[in-house]
């Protein structure tokens, strides 16, 4: 009951930075994506209360960004980029050996709620790759091997 | 007034008008999924494409939002606009293959499934034209209903595909969709019937005692138009 009252006061004090307005959605959204480190559903529900936009638009927006996620994220965002420069030198087998070493698929979060894995298209740095994005920390130049070191010093 | 042609035909049409608009209004058939009087044109179905000759260029565009401008040459059924409207044909058949209204499109063009384009199984017969989120939106005024995710993924429902507190049952994106994917049960007496998981309590005509519209329906025409509800107990029939 508590926990539920904060996430209206976080909920209200966000709509108030951007104004309850149809066009301010999406960095509400952002927000409330940063604070909570997901879209809790009782949070969405509350924002279709204090702003003026159906919930069915709030899901829509919600779901179509991959920058927003409905399942909590874990403390580290793993990507893999899949674009074409990381694709050709390599960025599939670190995927795989991301799972096996997780122990998650593609899209989920571990059990102890470190690391979410995802795919991404392209980080900007082709000339890097293969790269894979930790917390916001590019890794250049990856081979599989160095991939338990990585997360160890993660986990730490 | 913009003068063009159309299939060889000169043709004037109205400001504003669309060449599907005028199209029609000249007698000339162009087949469409998703487009609708009250609701306007989105684009999402790509069935009624047409060629537009300007000059020396020529485009296929959709007719249902391509608008009728003056000295355009269109053509509706040249082998380049067939064979573009076959492949559209061929994706909806691929993507709704139980969908018998795409069956019959798909026979009247002469068009068969075909093996590069794997059936989907999870699709139903939705096209995802939107006209049902339009629909809800823009004539009843609900939004009970929206689109969620995106590409392969996408799908038409309730947010959080569970029971919509706002949706009054009134059936509407049932009636729209041009394919018959909303499924919308009634019960045998009518006393009842289920629309998006939900289902909704039948209010009774008082003259003739029969099923008539769903009581959150009248609730909703009620408090939004302003009317007291025993105003609204009379079912059309016997109004
Ligand atoms: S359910 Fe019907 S009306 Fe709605 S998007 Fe799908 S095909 Fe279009
Ligand atoms: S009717 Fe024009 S795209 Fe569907």
């Amino acid at each position: 009951m508590k926990k539920d009252k904060t996430v209206e006061k976080q909920v209200k004090e966000i709509v108030d930075r951007y104004g309850a307005e149809k066009s301010s959605l999406i960095a509400i959204l952002q927000d409330m994506q940063g604070a909570f480190g997901y879209l809790p559903k009782d949070a969405l529900i509350f924002l279709n209360e204090v702003v003026d936009v159906p919930l069915a638009r709030i899901y829509e927006v919600a779901t179509f960004y991959n920058a927003f996620s409905l399942t909590p994220r874990g403390k580290y965002l793993v990507e893999v980029c899949a674009g074409t420069a990381c694709h050709v030198t390599g960025a599939l087998t670190l995927m795989e050996r991301l799972e096996r070493d997780l122990e998650i698929r593609c899209g989920e979060t571990t059990g102890d709620g470190m690391f979410t894995l995802e795919q991404v298209r392209c980080l900007g740095c082709c000339s890097l790759a293969p790269v894979m994005r930790i917390g916001g920390n590019i890794h250049a130049y990856l081979t599989q091997d160095e991939i338990p070191k990585i997360l160890r010093n993660y986990r730490q | 007034m913009a003068k063009f042609i159309i299939d060889g035909k000169k043709i004037e049409a109205e400001n504003g008008a669309t060449v599907l608009d005028a199209a029609r209004e000249n007698g000339i058939e162009i087949p469409t999924l998703c487009t609708h009087d009250e609701v306007g044109s989105a684009g999402a179905c790509r069935l009624c494409v047409v060629e537009v000759k300007q000059g020396n260029r020529a485009k296929i565009v959709a007719s249902c939002l391509y608008p009728a401008e003056d000295g355009i040459a269109v053509d509706t059924k040249s082998e380049r606009v067939m064979a573009v409207r076959r492949l559209v044909l061929q994706l909806l058949l691929a993507r709704c293959p139980g969908s018998g209204l795409i069956q019959d499109l798909a026979e009247q063009m002469g068009v068969k499934p075909e093996p590069r384009f794997t059936a989907d199984t999870d699709k139903g017969k939705c096209i995802l034209c939107r006209l049902c989120v339009r629909t809800c939106e823009q004539v009843v005024g609900v939004s009970a209903i929206g689109f969620s995710f995106r590409g392969a993924d996408k799908t038409v429902g309730t947010p959080f595909h569970e029971n919509s507190q706002v949706c009054i049952g009134c059936g509407a994106c049932a009636y729209i969709c041009p394919t018959g994917h909303i499924e919308m049960e009634t019960t045998k007496t009518g006393d009842s019937r289920t629309i998006w998981g939900r289902t909704f309590k039948m209010a009774t005509c008082k003259v003739c005692g029969r099923y008539f519209a769903p009581e959150d329906q009248l609730k909703y025409i009620s408090r939004t138009a302003g009317v007291p509800l025993e105003n609204l107990a009379v079912c059309i029939s016997c109004r």
